[in-house]
């Protein structure tokens, strides 16, 4: 899928230029993209590091299977692949409970965690994303956050008289769509079988 | 609603001082060398952030490209009557294609709709929900495959996409029913 979309996006720009005579700005726009891309992946090293770090330490205190316990009922619906005191069940939470706080910087390194956690679990082709992986994908990018931060303070600049009255109207979105990602999840997973060994040529998941 | 805003003030200021601490002193409490363990983990960091990158550059020049030619406007314009006869806002359409492609883009539309439309109108606050509701799913989904290597995403962008659609959809309807 990831495939045909790649290419499409590219292939259309190229169409779309020709006929808008915006060849500049799609080559502006490939190269400034570029350089945006290794910028955002270097900014990462530093709390990947440090939250890699703790990780590893909490992981080392029990507290990642505690954590990974406490949910245990909420984790077993959702990610029924994933055994309940494997540490991949607590960095889940951990980089989930992130997400909900708002808590970008660490969210996406705990969340990084949680999925090389998930790849030890893939006994199938490493290559391709287990049920667990994908709700997991699913769920972050519904995004599940509690306040939007970023949003108000954009409000209160613009000099709003109720910058808050959108928490309400945000929890309530993001709750129907989370629900709706999860229920969707569940129901594709069916018709994307996983190949069980990386010899078997699969093309069904492309 | 005003407690419960204030408490979750709190905790997100406090949260990560408290686990920075919070972690090493558990750890401490059950014999763990904790400076030791903390860098034998934190050395896999590096190796992380850069996995990543010629997956985010792959996403990420695809969306430059398709934005840069004018590509996006085109989509906007042809999915107008759609918006119409739906009675989803017609101001707040390139925002629900930008949301899941651009987060910097998804970012500048929505103030800049806030600027035009005031920050207390409808509109304003329809995007303002649609922004904070959802999240750069075409990133997020770079991000995370490629950190791990998976290539074969399976059913993660569809699903993720009728997510981002209900999650647009709802951010309107509840904007309408709300204020």
């Amino acid at each position: 899928m990831l495939n045909y979309i790649w290419f499409a996006l590219m292939a259309i720009a190229l169409v779309v230029a020709a006929i808008n005579h915006t060849a500049a700005e799609v080559t502006k726009g490939a190269v400034e993209s570029a350089k945006t891309a290794v910028e955002i992946s270097i900014g990462l090293v530093g709390v990947m590091t440090l939250w890699l770090g703790m990780m590893r330490v909490a992981e080392k205190a029990g507290l990642v299977t505690i954590l990974g316990r406490l949910l245990r009922p909420v984790l077993r619906v959702l990610f029924p692949d994933i055994p309940p005191d494997h540490p991949a069940a607590g960095a889940i939470v951990l980089s989930m409970a992130a997400n909900m706080l708002g808590l970008n910087n660490a969210a996406t390194p705990l969340g990084i965690k949680a999925m090389e956690e998930m790849q030890t679990l893939n006994d199938g082709d490493k290559e391709t994303a287990t049920n667990s992986m994908v709700m997991f994908m699913s769920i972050n990018t519904a995004s599940v956050q509690l306040v939007p931060a970023q949003m108000i303070a954009i409000l209160v600049a613009a000099g709003s008289v109720a910058p808050t009255s959108i928490i309400g109207s945000t929890l309530a979105a993001t709750a129907i769509g989370t629900i709706a990602a999860v229920l969707v999840t569940k129901l594709l997973q069916r018709f994307y079988p996983t190949p069980q060994r990386t010899d078997v040529p699969d093309e069904v998941t492309a | 609603m005003s407690y419960l805003r204030y408490a979750l003030e709190v905790i997100s200021v406090w949260a990560i001082p408290v686990l920075l601490v919070g972690i090493p002193l558990v750890g401490l409490f059950r014999k763990v060398k904790v400076y030791d363990v903390f860098i034998e983990g934190a050395k896999e960091g590096f190796d992380v952030a850069i996995r990543i990158i010629p997956f985010l550059v792959g996403i990420l020049v695809a969306i430059g490209m398709f934005r840069g030619s004018g590509a996006m406007d085109l989509l906007t314009r042809g999915l107008q009557p759609l918006a119409t006869a739906t009675g989803f806002p017609a101001e707040l359409i390139p925002l629900g294609i930008l949301r899941s492609l651009s987060g910097s883009g998804s970012l500048a539309f929505t103030t800049d709709l806030v600027k035009t439309h005031g920050p207390d109108s409808m509109i304003a606050r329809m995007a303002a929900t649609m922004y904070g509701s959802s999240e750069t799913t075409f990133y997020v989904l770079a991000v995370y495959f490629g950190a791990v290597g998976v290539k074969k995403s399976r059913h993660a962008v569809p699903a993720a996409l009728i997510g981002d659609i209900v999650a647009a959809i709802a951010a309107v309807a509840v904007c309408l029913w709300l204020f």
